[in-house]
């Protein structure tokens, strides 16, 4: 075996590195708190929109779950500049991000709704309270619970494949990863840190969730 | 810049789909043997085997599947072995594959009532006939749906292949996509083959899903 495997070289780059962790970091934040909220209006849409409303909403969730992320991202930022609309790699991967997401949070909230009691919806309207005060105050909050913990999964599967976004140039963490490699040329012990890292990031963030969702839903 | 007619960009597109075929077959049926030598472990020897399978799916669920490609697109070589993109590719999307099917049948050998073990123990089966004879064909029944709609999951994962350079469908893609100078034309095409590829899977995994709760 002629190969020794080498991690001092990386030694020099925790900057670069750290500036990747915090772009991949930021891209789950933004995307997944506007995947949530738009998912919200989706699902709402999808139960008790006209029919043109959930057709559009039930099309736009199959067609993103029978497509890949990466041409999805492709069709965004190299394909939408010919309509006019010119995005940098940055605003193309939230949004790249943010459109698949929604499309299977929309899909999972739909279940959380569907899971909520019927007399809930009965209870409210029989107290008189409008049809959207029952969904925003009375349904929404449970349907939220019923679904927290999938929801949680999803964003973090989110993060994970927002390591495709290197390949338009966004400098996330396996963007820095690539960039080390090439410097260095020690490509196998670079990329086996940053999956470690991503590995910690996983673990540590469906924690983080799964706390917060306890202390969320206390008493549920 | 090359000037194309539409039906030659859907045939090298068509062509490269082929690839992505080939690609979700074999790595369909590495992850189903590694599967279920996973799981041959993991109710063999429930102690080390069910550590062992935890870590694993923990693993592969935990990364993200690009690194784990370039794990093996990279690592491979340092063991004297030489990878073509086919290769790496076949590799490292049968390990993701293998922990994503142990984890869906697990859940299925998990939903066999404890009886089904107790009862064909109890008539003198050794382990691998109860597995052959009695907990397999069982939890096969619930497992058909769930797994073929990995099956979407999985063709849709190819596509990353196209980064180590294998000429599959999103590869082609960007060829003619740079080629033609036409990328929303060409990815728009691309996305509509996957969704041809992908839709009637998922359709079929919700059928046979109601299907399944109907007959309980």
């Amino acid at each position: 075996m002629g190969y020794q495997l080498d991690f001092g070289a990386l030694a020099g780059y925790f900057g670069l590195f750290l500036e990747g962790l915090v772009v991949t970091l930021g891209l789950t934040a933004i995307s997944a708190s506007l995947g949530v909220a738009l998912s919200i209006g989706g699902a709402a849409a999808a139960r008790w929109g006209r029919r043109w409303a959930r057709t559009a909403v039930l099309s736009y969730v199959e067609l993103i779950r029978n497509t890949p992320f990466i041409v999805q991202m492709f069709f965004i930022f190299f394909g939408l500049p010919s309509l006019g609309l010119k995005l940098s790699a940055l605003e193309a991967a939230v949004l790249a991000m943010t459109i698949n997401l929604t499309a299977y949070t929309i899909e999972i909230l739909r279940a959380g709704i569907e899971a909520v009691a019927k007399g809930q919806h009965e209870a409210g309207a029989a107290l008189g309270i409008r049809p959207s005060s029952v969904f925003i105050w009375i349904v929404l909050p449970q349907a939220l619970a019923n679904v927290y913990p999938a929801l949680v999964s999803q964003i973090i599967i989110t993060m994970l494949e927002s390591a495709v976004v290197s390949q338009i140039a966004v400098t996330d963490l396996t963007h820095v990863a690539d960039l080390i490699q090439s410097r260095t040329y020690r490509a196998f012990e670079t990329y086996f840190v940053i999956t470690v890292v991503y590995l910690v990031l996983a673990v540590t963030l469906r924690r983080l969730l799964a706390w917060a969702g306890r202390r969320l839903y206390a008493g549920r | 810049m090359v000037e194309l007619p539409l039906a030659n960009i859907l045939t090298y597109l068509l062509l490269g789909a082929r690839w992505t075929l080939l690609l979700a077959a074999v790595a369909f049926a590495g992850g189903g043997i590694g599967a279920l030598l996973l799981l041959l472990l993991r109710y063999g020897r429930p102690k080390s085997g069910g550590r062992f399978l935890h870590l694993y799916v923990e693993l592969f669920q935990g990364t993200p599947l690009l690194l784990q490609l370039f794990l093996v697109f990279f690592g491979l070589p340092l063991l004297g072995i030489d990878v073509s993109p086919l290769l790496a590719a076949g590799v490292a999307l049968t390990l993701y594959a293998s922990a994503f099917l142990a984890e869906i049948w697990r859940g299925c050998v998990d939903a066999i009532p404890k009886g089904q073990w107790d009862a064909s123990g109890a008539l003198g089966l050794n382990f691998f006939n109860q597995m052959r004879d009695v907990i397999l064909p069982q939890a096969l029944r619930i497992a058909v749906a769930p797994t073929v709609g990995f099956l979407t999951q999985l063709l849709k994962a190819t596509a990353l292949a196209s980064i180590v350079g294998f000429e599959e469908l999103t590869k082609a893609g960007q060829i003619v996509s740079n080629a033609t100078f036409q990328p929303m034309l060409v990815y728009g095409i691309v996305a509509l083959i996957y969704f041809a590829l992908c839709y009637p899977l998922t359709f079929c995994a919700r059928l046979l899903e109601r299907k399944l709760s109907q007959s309980r």
